[in-house]
C-alpha cells in the first residue's frame, strides 16, 4: 500500500509525488517525515485533509532539518527513538537557499536523520524563480531571456559536496527516474545511523516546460548527458559511481525542455551549448562516469 | 566565566533581609504571607535560579543558542546536563536563535517538555517561528531576557524585544526580580500545558538588572514542584503507531477559526494563570500575585503602572512618597499577555491619575506598549481618568529613585490642572539631540 495516499493535488507527472512515493516505500512504517513550505505540503496537506499515512509535519520554509532535529532529540529524551527514522524531504530552495543554516548545524550536530533534498531546480511552487540549484542558462522567472541574458548566470550549487565536507556517513545523489536506485540510497541511508543526504533530481514539466508524461524520460537525459552524475560518498570518500554506458550531447537534454529554447533559438546560443556541455565533461572527469 | 556564588551563610542572608531599605523589596506578597525561610534561601545570579527553575521543571528538550547577546542561562543549563542532574533531557547546542526555537517545534510536536531562552537580536531572528510555535499551539516555554535591540547595538536592558512579539500568540510574563522569575517558571509550563490553553510562554526578566545580579532567592525544591506541575501528556503528537499530520496548509475558509481559537486559548488562559498563582501560593508559600500585582493601591490618587524590575524601585519610592503624604500607588502588570483587561479597569477605578511607565516606544505612535493597552482597556467605560505616559529605560539608561519621583510630581500637576502632554520621554540628554 503506498503510503502517500492517492488524490493529492500533484500535477500530472509530478516529481515530488514520486519522490515521496519512492522515499515512503522504500523506508517503511516507522518514520516521521518533515517538510518545508513548498508544492508537496501544499498539495498533500489541504486542511482538513491529509495525504500522509505516516507522522507528518510541515513547520516554515526554511527549518526542516531543525525541527527533524529537534524530533530525534525528543524522540530519544522520551525512550521513544528505537529505529525510528526522521526523514526530511524537501525541495532545493527550502535545502540550498534557504534552509542550509539549519541543514548544516543538524549534520555538524550528527543527528540521525536522513535529509532528501527533491531537486527541481528552481522554485516551483511560486511561479518558478531561480534557486541555487538552477542550472546554468535555465530560463526562470527571477533569471529570465532578454536581450542581454541567456538566463540563469550561475552553474548549479554542489550541494553534495557541501554536505560532504560534514563528514557526513552517508551523501549521495539519485534521480526519481532510476526508482531501485533511489530506493536503494534511501534504503541504505535509513539503515545508516547519523545524518544522511540524499539529493535526487526532479523534473517538474510546469517549470521546465516539457509534456507531463515524460518526467521520467527527461530525468533520464539528465543522467546520461553527464548533466546530473549519481554517486555516493561515505564519510568525505566517493565509494560509488553509476557509469554512463553511452553518453549523449547535452543537446539531447535541453531541447527537450522549455527553459533552455532559447539556446537553440537566440543567436550566440550554440555558444552557451559548448559552455554547458564542457560542465558535463568536467562532471564525467571527476566523477569518472565513463 | 562569572559563574555560581552559592552563600548560604545564614548571616548575609539575614543582613540582606534585615536591612530597612531592602524591607519593601519583599513585601511583594498580596496575602502577606510568611517571609521565606532564610536557611532556604541562596544567593544566587538571576540567570542561575532561572536555569535552576528549568531543571527542576524536568524539561526534556532544550534548544538554545547562547550569544545574542549571552547570559548564563545556557551555560548554567549546559552544566547540569554536563553534570547528570537532568534526566531524560536532550541538549541541543544549535547554531542559531531561528533553529533553537525551530527543533522545539520538532521537539515539541513528538511530545517533549521544551524549552529555550533567548535576548533581544536572537528574538528578533526567531520571530517567523514564534508566531508558528504559536499557531501550531506548542506549549514551549522560553525566557526572554529583555535587552535592547539594534540599532544602535546595545547589550542593556529595555522591553523593545518582548514587546516587538506581543501579537504572535504567546503568553508573556514578567518577572520583578529572580525569586519571582524562578516561580514563573512552573507556573509557565502549567498554563501553557493546560489542555484547553495550548499556547506558549515567554518569561521575561530584564538583562543585567536581574539576568547578571545575585539576589536571595529559595531555589524551587524538587518534591514541591513535582506536585504542582504535572507532567506534560499531550493528546496529539508525532507517533508512528498513530500518524497525524502537523502544520497543514489552511485556505480562507478555514484559516479565521486558527486564529479565533487562539483567542480562545489567551482567555481561559486569562482563568488559569490566576489559578495557578493561587496553586503556587498554596504549595510554596509565596506569592507574587497573579495576573497583576499591586502596591497600596487600595486607596491612591495616584496610581503607577509598570511591568519588570523597574517596579521594585517604584515600590521604594511610594513608600518615600506616602511618608510624604502623597497619596500613590503601584499596580503592577505581571501578564501582558493575555492581557488583563478586566483586573486593570478594575484597579484603575478609583484613581485621579493613572501613569504608565514604559521600557519600550511604538514609534511613530510616540507612546510605550503597556499605555497604549492601559487606554483602550478604559476606552468605552465611565473611568476618564487622565492616563499619562512615560518612556524610559531604553538601552540600559539607569531609572534612579529620583526620576520617579518627578514622575509622581508630573501627576501630582495632571491632577490639579488637568492632562497637557500624554507621552513623554524621560531623562532625555538635550546635549545629544
Amino acid at each position: 500500500m503506498s503510503r502517500l495516499a492517492p488524490g493529492h493535488r500533484g500535477c500530472p507527472g509530478c516529481c515530488d509525488a514520486m519522490a515521496a512515493n519512492f522515499v515512503l516505500e522504500a523506508a517503511g512504517d516507522d518514520i516521521i517525515v518533515v517538510s518545508p513550505t513548498g508544492c508537496l505540503e501544499v498539495m498533500t496537506t489541504p486542511y482538513p485533509e491529509s495525504a500522509w499515512e505516516v507522522p507528518w509535519i510541515h513547520s516554515l520554509f526554511e527549518n526542516t532539518a531543525s525541527v527533524a532535529a529537534g524530533i530525534e532529540s525528543a524522540l530519544k529524551a522520551l525512550g521513544r527513538k528505537g529505529n525510528t527514522k526522521i526523514i526530511g524531504l524537501a525541495g532545493d530552495g527550502a535545502t540550498m537557499d534557504i534552509g542550509t543554516l539549519g541543514l548544516s548545524g543538524a549534520f555538524e550536530r550528527g543527528h540521525d536523520i536522513t535529509y532528501v533534498c527533491i531537486d527541481n531546480e528552481a522554485y516551483m511552487n511560486t511561479g518558478v524563480q531561480r534557486s541555487g540549484g538552477t542550472p546554468y542558462d535555465a530560463s526562470t522567472t527571477t533569471s529570465p531571456v532578454g536581450k542581454e541574458s541567456f538566463g540563469n548566470r550561475t552553474q548549479k550549487k554542489n550541494m553534495p559536496a557541501i554536505m560532504a565536507a560534514h563528514g557526513a556517513p552517508y551523501v549521495t545523489t539519485t534521480s526519481i527516474s532510476y526508482p531501485k536506485d533511489m530506493m536503494r540510497k534511501v534504503k541504505k541511508a535509513v539503515d545508516i545511523e547519523g545524518p544522511c543526504y540524499i539529493h535526487a533530481h526532479a523534473p517538474c514539466s510546469t517549470g521546465w516546460r516539457f509534456e507531463s508524461s515524460r518526467t521520467v524520460e527527461i530525468g533520464k537525459l539528465a543522467v546520461e548527458t553527464a548533466l546530473w552524475p549519481l554517486y555516493e560518498i561515505e564519510y568525505s570518500e566517493i565509494t560509488g559511481v553509476k557509469k554512463i554506458k553511452n553518453k549523449k550531447p547535452v543537446e539531447e537534454y535541453l531541447k527537450a525542455q522549455g527553459r533552455f529554447k532559447h539556446l537553440f533559438t537566440k543567436e550566440g546560443g550554440e555558444k552557451e551549448i559548448v559552455k554547458i556541455q564542457e560542465i558535463a565533461d568536467w562532471n564525467v572527469k571527476h566523477y569518472g562516469l565513463e | 566565566m562569572l559563574f555560581l556564588i552559592m552563600i548560604t551563610v545564614k548571616d548575609a542572608v539575614s543582613a540582606l533581609m534585615n536591612a530597612p531599605k531592602m524591607q519593601s523589596r519583599w513585601c511583594w506578597r498580596r496575602n502577606d504571607m510568611t517571609d521565606n525561610p532564610m536557611e532556604k534561601m541562596s544567593v544566587v545570579e538571576g540567570s542561575y535560579a532561572t536555569a535552576h527553575a528549568v531543571k527542576i521543571c524536568r524539561p526534556n528538550v532544550i534548544s538554545a543558542y547562547p550569544i545574542t547577546p549571552q547570559t548564563h542561562i545556557v551555560e548554567d543549563l549546559s552544566q547540569f546536563i554536563a553534570d547528570g542532574e537532568i534526566d531524560n533531557c536532550e541538549f541541543i547546542t544549535i547554531e542559531s536563535e531561528f533553529s533553537a526555537l525551530s527543533a522545539l517545534v520538532g521537539a515539541s510536536a513528538a511530545g517533549a517538555r521544551t524549552y529555550s531562552s533567548t535576548s533581544s537580536q536572537g528574538l528578533e531572528l526567531m520571530h517567523e517561528v514564534v508566531f508558528n510555535v504559536s499557531g501550531m499551539r506548542l506549549p514551549t516555554v522560553m525566557t526572554v531576557v529583555n535587552r535592547a535591540v539594534s540599532a544602535p547595538i546595545s547589550i542593556w536592558n529595555d522591553h523593545q524585544d518582548s514587546i516587538s512579539q506581543r501579537d504572535t500568540g504567546w503568553i508573556q510574563l514578567y518577572a520583578e526580580n529572580s525569586q519571582e522569575i524562578s516561580d514563573l517558571t512552573p507556573l509557565a509550563y502549567k498554563v501553557a500545558e493546560d489542555k484547553d490553553v495550548m499556547l506558549p510562554a515567554m518569561v521575561c526578566m530584564d538583562g543585567f538588572i536581574l539576568s547578571h545580579v545575585f539576589e536571595p532567592v529559595v531555589l524551587l525544591e524538587q518534591d514541591l514542584t513535582d506536585k504542582y506541575l504535572p507532567p506534560y501528556r499531550p493528546e496529539h503528537i508525532l507517533d508512528t503507531k498513530n500518524p497525524k499530520t502537523f502544520g497543514s496548509f489552511a485556505d480562507p475558509s478555514v484559516y479565521t477559526e486558527f486564529r479565533y481559537m487562539q483567542q480562545m486559548g489567551m482567555d481561559i488562559a486569562l482563568k488559569k494563570i490566576e489559578k495557578a498563582a493561587d496553586e503556587f501560593a498554596r504549595i510554596f508559600g509565596r506569592d507574587h500575585g497573579g495576573l497583576i500585582d499591586t502596591y497600596r493601591a487600595d486607596d491612591a490618587e495616584i496610581l503607577l503602572m509598570a511591568m519588570g524590575s523597574v517596579v521594585g524601585t517604584i515600590k521604594d519610592v511610594i513608600d518615600e512618597a506616602r511618608s510624604d503624604g502623597i497619596k500613590v500607588g503601584l499596580l503592577k502588570i505581571r501578564s501582558f499577555r493575555p492581557f488583563p483587561v478586566e483586573a486593570v479597569r478594575k484597579t484603575l477605578a478609583d484613581a485621579a491619575v493613572i501613569l504608565v511607565l514604559d521600557k519600550n516606544i511604538s514609534i511613530g505612535l510616540n507612546e510605550g506598549s503597556l499605555c497604549t493597552e492601559v487606554k483602550s482597556c478604559l476606552y468605552n467605560t465611565d473611568n476618564n481618568t487622565p492616563v499619562m505616559g512615560f518612556m524610559l529605560g531604553h538601552g540600559g539608561r539607569d531609572i534612579p529613585k529620583g526620576t520617579i519621583h518627578r514622575i509622581i510630581g508630573k501627576g501630582q500637576q495632571v491632577v490639579k490642572s488637568g492632562i497637557k502632554v500624554e507621552n513623554e520621554f524621560v531623562d532625555l540628554r538635550g546635549d545629544l539631540i
